[in-house]
């Protein structure tokens, strides 16, 4: 492929991210991580009414290795946000993050000792949807902003950063 | 079921100095009793004939550090007897010092979670339970959250987490994302 080590984006690197970003970002694989009353809220999104396979991402994975989209659905307590951090660090790249609610975002009204005060604190979140529990329209929206922020991707942006860590196994 | 003046005297004659009183809210009768006859009344409520509770309905605490009682802690058993229908609530009160008492596993199984949960959330210890290890909160979590000395936000346990960075390079994250 045309990635020069200098990370800058050649003539055929543009191609092939045009061609990458099409094919990412219509087909999504999401990893639904819900905890509460989002996650029901996003169950009726993948069902047929609001049929998010409109967007390419009907394929719910269980497995963080097979997925390359994190839905953080429900309050994060102090005990899974370990798991959380661990199945994060489990997907492959690139992956995003949608931090769905008002929990998952700032802890809502949860404002106690055992809920984590919005995931971002620890996660980098692509997306927030706003909402208790956010309706469906606002999951599909919040979806195609995650395509939107793909589709400006490049493939010279995943120049490994020689000083981070590796992927957790 | 006794009314509350007969079991006033049943556990006055029975246990004397552990025994502190009996009171009576809507129908529902409530014997005071000192943490250490604890087990001993639990048995008494279970075999004699009079009450007859085979049934441990709920064990819980509460934490009177403000509201004042016979000491800090008071351990709550909720006992029904199911031929007659007949609740009892049993409340045992232990010091904030020496926080200890008979588990009342022997005598009904499900004590068992439910001790550990009172451990876990008020830091009560049950001597004779069998495996007395924290049941809601994570095991290297300091604290008992419901004791009313412990801040409803913690002391910093919820931002105590390692932050996970982005794994591809810095252009990655440092890029604006705006949407219109």
């Amino acid at each position: 492929m045309g990635m020069s080590d200098s990370g800058k984006a050649e003539w055929l690197t543009t191609r092939v991210d045009n061609l990458a970003n099409w094919a990412r970002k219509n087909s999504l694989w999401p990893m639904p991580f819900g905890t509460a009353c989002c996650g029901i809220e996003l169950m009726s999104v993948l069902a047929s009414r609001h049929d998010l396979a409109r967007f390419g991402a009907e394929a719910i994975r269980f497995s963080p290795r097979q997925s390359d989209l994190l839905l953080v659905a429900g309050r994060i307590s102090i005990k899974m946000m370990p798991v959380l951090t661990r199945i994060y660090e489990q997907m492959p790249e690139p992956k995003w993050i949608i931090s769905m609610g008002a929990c998952a975002s700032t802890g809502g009204v949860f404002n106690t000792y055992s809920v984590i005060q919005g995931i971002d604190q620890f996660l980098p979140v692509d997306v927030y949807l706003p909402g208790c529990p956010p309706r469906p329209e606002a999951i599909i929206d919040g979806l195609i902003k995650i395509q939107q922020i793909i589709s400006e991707d490049s493939l010279s942006h995943y120049k490994v950063d020689e000083s981070s860590e590796a992927v957790a196994p | 079921m006794l009314p509350a003046d007969q079991i006033r005297t049943v556990m006055h004659d029975q246990f004397q100095a552990g025994f502190l009183e009996v009171t009576e809210f809507r129908g529902m009768t409530t014997i005071h009793v000192k943490g250490k006859i604890v087990l001993e009344t639990l048995r008494m409520l279970k075999s004699d004939p009079r009450f007859a509770c085979n049934f441990l309905a709920d064990l819980t605490a509460v934490d009177h550090l403000e509201k004042g009682g016979h000491a800090r802690f008071s351990v709550v058993y909720h006992l029904l007897n199911q031929h007659d229908g007949l609740r009892i609530v049993l409340q045992a009160w232990v010091d904030e010092e020496l926080p200890v008492l008979d588990s009342a596993n022997e005598l009904w199984r499900t004590a068992d979670w439910q001790e550990r949960e009172v451990y876990d959330l008020f830091g009560i210890r049950f001597t004779g339970h069998p495996d007395l290890r924290r049941i809601l909160n994570p095991d290297d979590f300091k604290y008992h959250p419901l004791r009313k000395d412990y801040p409803l936000e913690g002391r910093g346990e919820r931002s105590d987490f390692p932050v996970v960075a982005r794994t591809v390079g810095s252009k990655w994250s440092d890029r604006g994302r705006t949407f219109e």
